[in-house]
């Protein structure tokens, strides 16, 4: 078994199609995580408040420079996660393809690394 | 695709597709056949044309090949020949019934009347949706005994006439105990392999939280299904800390408590307040003394006290020779080794745990922290010789050569 994250990638504009069907998007959601919680494989789900409430905090200086609001001029958001412990990277997949997403929009899945053990294939650097 | 996409997404399909099937044919071995020829099929035609929607795949072709299944037999049978002429058959899965529908394919694959090894693998394979060589792999059997297992299984639940249904209300509690227990079965052999060159299998112990987590969306109501979750899940979140990286066993009090998988255990925590406070059953009791371990920051600093309460209380819920050993290790450290030694004497007087290594490792213990070491070597000396894991054994004869 291994922990696959499942993370929601959007846009402005997906994010704006999500508000416009919020509703709709939130009772659809809530079907999904019942569906992998029946399959016994979710362990966490969270979704990301709008990146205007947020800050960052960028390294590039001598000191952290601290910006609020979302980053720079990326136009793609993170929106939220879904934890999922499954047996193997297809599972995490077939999962992600039935992520209730708004059109437009991408989900990335990760493999969490365990504690003992190094990241799987090369690494950016980040976390 | 390919076969791992296959496997993929049986793995997430197979509880559905089986209970739907079987609630349509009133069969489980015929259902549980003809999902298996689907899966087969998928193996062959999805690597040269991937289907739209995979699951909807497996499902269709599951119950075109029970169709065939039927109309075979009913040249045979007056009972398939009703059922051939069935349009049940042709309808969706009714999403109201399809988790009632799981659940009884749970009680069907844990039904008493199965051997305990052929609930284990009915269980993995139907519900959790394990291959064959899969269930062979995990416990150390060929796959031939695991095929012979599963086959024998289905055939004695259609010669008893097992309806497919959730059991009786006055049977449930009982009958559901029975399918937690299949479930800590699974998981204890992935915690502690009871034979074997590794302590722990940590991917088998993970199948049974994954279906204790079914079950415990299936059953939210039931405190005892979230207790088992709670002790899974809490006793799981010590394995990175429980051997060194050549596999040999560490000891509680030896383990590095910042390898504990913290997450794991604000999910067992979570399990086990979810499980009311007022229901005290053996997997609850169980549970809060792993909670108690898992709050601890030390060997030293863990209240034993409330530890030797709850194996009090789960002596008499579950009374088991097991948990008065348990006990007497926990009255060791509340209390000393002195009326500890006395509960083991007890238990080795009544030969009520005759056999088991565990007796002699626990007096060797004992006598060695009273001083009396060559006593103590030579229980040591015994329970390595009971003892059937190879990592086990060698942890106890390093313990009775450092008393010379």
């Amino acid at each position: 078994m291994s922990k696959y994250m499942l993370i929601m990638r959007g846009t402005d504009e997906t994010n704006k199609a999500l508000m416009a069907s919020i509703d709709e998007a939130m009772a659809a959601t809530g079907r999904f995580i019942e569906d992998m919680m029946k399959a016994g494989v979710l362990l966490a789900a969270e979704g990301l408040d709008d990146p205007r409430q947020g800050a960052v905090v960028d390294f590039g200086g001598d000191a952290p420079l601290v910006t609020d609001g979302p980053y720079g001029e990326t136009r793609e958001l993170f929106g939220g996660y879904f934890l999922l412990e499954v047996a193997t990277k297809q599972e995490a997949v077939e999962w992600a393809t039935r992520v209730p997403a708004v059109p437009g929009s991408k989900i990335e899945v990760r493999r969490v690394a365990e504690a003992d053990e190094v990241p799987q294939g090369e690494s950016n650097g980040q976390i | 695709m390919g076969t791992a996409d296959v496997e993929a997404v049986w793995r997430i399909e197979s509880a559905r597709i089986v209970a739907a099937l079987t609630r349509f044919t009133g069969d489980f071995g015929l259902a549980e056949d003809a999902a298996q020829e689907a899966v087969a099929e998928a193996l062959v035609s999805w690597p040269r044309a991937s289907p739209a929607n995979p699951a909807g795949w497996l499902m269709a072709t599951a119950r075109r090949r029970a169709i065939d299944a039927i109309r075979r037999r009913a040249a045979l049978q007056a009972r398939y020949a009703l059922l051939a002429a069935d349009p049940a058959l042709d309808q969706e899965i009714d999403p109201d019934r399809i988790d009632d529908d799981v659940l009884a394919l749970m009680f069907v694959s844990c039904h008493p009347l199965l051997s305990r090894e052929a609930r284990v693998a009915l269980t993995l394979r139907v519900v959790g949706g394990l291959s064959s060589e899969e269930i062979a792999r995990a416990f150390l059997v060929p796959v031939s005994t695991v095929q012979a297992r599963i086959t024998r299984g289905k055939k004695a639940i259609a010669a008893a006439g097992v309806p497919f249904e959730l059991p009786p209300v006055g049977e449930r509690r009982q009958r559901l105990g029975g399918v937690l227990s299949v479930l800590y079965v699974i998981f204890t052999e992935g915690s502690t392999a009871t034979s074997g060159d590794r302590l722990l299998r940590p991917d088998l112990a993970h199948e049974a939280i994954r279906l204790a987590r079914t079950l415990a969306a299936l059953q939210p109501d039931e405190p005892e299904v979230h207790g088992l979750l709670a002790l899974c899940e809490l006793t799981a979140a010590r394995f990175p800390a429980r051997t060194d990286p050549d596999g040999t066993p560490i000891l509680l009090e030896d383990q590095d408590r910042r390898l504990w998988d913290l997450p794991a255990i604000r999910r067992g925590l979570a399990a086990l307040a979810r499980a009311s406070r007022r229901s005290l059953g053996p997997y609850c009791l169980q549970a809060a003394i792993a909670a108690t371990h898992a709050s601890a920051p030390s060997v030293e600093q863990t209240d034993w006290a409330r530890i030797v309460r709850l194996y009090e209380a789960l002596g008499r819920v579950a009374p088991s020779p097991v948990v008065d050993l348990n006990r007497a290790v926990a009255v060791a450290m509340a209390s000393g080794p002195v009326p500890a030694l006395a509960i083991v004497d007890e238990l080795i007087a009544s030969n009520r745990l005759p056999g088991s290594h565990l007796v002699p490792t626990v007096r060797g213990e004992l006598l060695t922290r009273l001083g009396r070491l060559p006593e103590a070597r030579a229980d040591l000396e015994l329970a390595a010789r009971l003892c059937a894991n190879q990592r086990e054994r060698s942890v106890l004869l390093g313990k009775a050569a450092a008393l010379s």
